[in-house]
């Protein structure tokens, strides 16, 4: 079987688990009176491992599917599951962070934009109860436990993604210069190593 | 080659929020009977059998991880709830010569004593799915129309009004609790005007319900109004053909601390619910609430 076909395979059943997981078990457990919402941590990692457009249409998926199971609004989940999953992409399209913390920090804007957002949309949406400023706090907890999670569940979804992931030419160039392959020094004293003077005639 | 990827990449984005936006739309506007809405119920039902699974799979790591929690959280309640016992068993005196009054009186007067849960078809359910977001506070448990549960019946746990079935399925069905901002239930303080109002949740704070529209007391006579601690009970009215959804007299929670500006004012009071609706694992649904032919809510 060809990667074009395992990555689009391993992302269904990524999505579907997450989501399963995450309502089954995750939700149940209370960490500082807050449940981890690992499903935007699991869009980010997807969009930073393999690009805007999977990323988004990963987020719209596992959005969506989080909606069905959920009996909540249709496509409200999608939309900011979209955002986070392009927005990720593209930073890995543009910038290509290799640093080991960059999962942290986009795992908590993630986190983040995943609380606002929702919060936001409701209250577009109308509500019908008095709001607390509580509310305030309960999503930075959310956002700090789910940071505190980001980096285990982002090497998590690269053992999962990477094996099939078509290889990226820059992160390609990059290894090879970290482990001298294409180092000009070492490319130099090859070259001289085997250089072979031609014989005079 | 790269104008074209950037296209193709805008267009897959656009179409995306297009779609999400419509769907938010149809659903948000449409009646619950709307195809939108089978759809996702049709959803629910696949996917209910293998929800059930993975939460009995996922049961050992979430008794583990509950055990920790409970823990830190025991220690921090130990004070609190030693000044409860001591107060509900000075209560606890009261309430049992009140039921011993209350049983002679009932004999004498032969009135049906119909308070008794076991009246109103208990079905036990188990907490299968629990929704994360601070917005939706849903549960899904593993019983469903098979199971005689139906929309709108009242749902029981720890003891107390737990929320209210909002979609059923023939093997799971969905809570929508409490404290979430689409549920409102008449609630009565048991104080000594018997204080009836509407109660809401505060969104943000899954620790407080908020009953508004109490009749203020006079500025005089505050003692008289609702006290803290005091139980707050469905009100369960009755106007003609209409009923409530829930049964009279199921606890929903105690009084908060109450500030008189805002009793007086405004006529609301804080309350907290008795359930811990966040641990909540094993439900009571009451499948026969209360006869009557056509029920409603307020509003």
């Amino acid at each position: 079987m060809s990667n074009a076909v395992k990555l689009p395979l391993r992302l269904i059943l990524l999505g579907f688990f997450a989501v399963v997981i995450q309502e089954s078990a995750v939700s149940q457990i209370s960490i500082f009176g807050v449940s981890a919402d690992l499903t935007p941590l699991v869009v980010m990692s997807v969009g930073l491992l393999c690009g805007s457009l999977t990323g988004a249409v990963f987020g719209f998926a596992t959005g969506l599917l989080i909606d069905l199971i959920l009996v909540q609004t249709l496509g409200v989940t999608s939309l900011l599951y979209i955002v986070i999953g392009y927005w990720a992409g593209r930073l890995h399209e543009l910038r290509d962070p290799s640093h080991e913390l960059v999962p942290l920090v986009v795992g908590a804007m993630a986190a983040a934009f995943a609380g606002l957002g929702m919060a936001v949309i409701q209250f577009l949406l109308g509500v019908d109860a008095p709001v607390s400023l509580l509310l305030l706090q309960q999503i930075f907890v959310v956002v700090l436990v789910d940071t505190l999670l980001a980096l285990p569940v982002y090497a998590l979804v690269r053992r999962i993604v990477r094996p099939v992931l078509p290889e990226d030419p820059r992160r390609r160039r990059r290894r090879a210069y970290t482990t001298g392959g294409l180092s000009p020094l070492q490319q130099g004293g090859q070259r001289r190593s085997t250089f072979t003077r031609p014989k005079p005639l | 080659m790269h104008d074209k990827q950037v296209r193709r990449r805008r267009a897959v984005l656009a179409l995306l929020v297009a779609v999400s936006l419509i769907l938010l739309t149809a659903y948000f506007g449409e009646t619950p009977s709307s195809p939108v809405h089978n759809v996702q119920r049709g959803v629910v039902e696949v996917l209910s059998p293998v929800e059930q699974g993975a939460s009995k799979v996922l049961a050992p790591v979430r008794s583990v991880a509950g055990w920790f929690s409970s823990t830190f959280h025991a220690k921090t309640q130990v004070k609190q709830l030693q000044q409860q016992v001591a107060r509900l068993t000075n209560e606890y005196a009261q309430a049992k010569s009140a039921l011993l009054q209350n049983r002679q009186l009932s004999a004498e007067l032969h009135l049906d004593d119909s308070l008794n849960l076991s009246s109103y078809h208990p079905v036990t359910a188990q907490v299968i799915l629990r929704d994360p977001t601070l917005w939706y506070q849903t549960i899904s448990v593993d019983k469903g129309t098979d199971d005689g549960v139906g929309l709108h019946d009242p749902v029981i746990g720890d003891g107390a009004l737990v929320g209210e079935v909002t979609e059923v399925s023939a093997t799971a069905s969905f809570v929508t609790l409490i404290t979430d901002h689409t549920l409102s239930v008449t609630a009565r303080v048991l104080d000594a005007n018997g204080d009836t109002g509407e109660l809401v949740p505060a969104v943000g704070n899954p620790d407080e319900l908020v009953l508004q529209y109490l009749q203020p007391p006079n500025p005089g006579q505050v003692q008289n109004g609702p006290q803290q601690g005091q139980l707050v009970v469905t009100a369960g009215f009755k106007s003609g053909p209409l009923e409530s959804y829930f049964p009279a007299n199921i606890p929903i929670g105690n009084v908060l601390p109450v500030d008189e500006n805002q009793l007086l004012n405004n006529g609301t009071i804080q309350v907290a619910p008795q359930a811990d609706l966040r641990s909540v694992d094993v439900v009571q649904i009451l499948t026969k609430p209360q006869p009557g032919t056509e029920r409603a809510q307020v509003p």
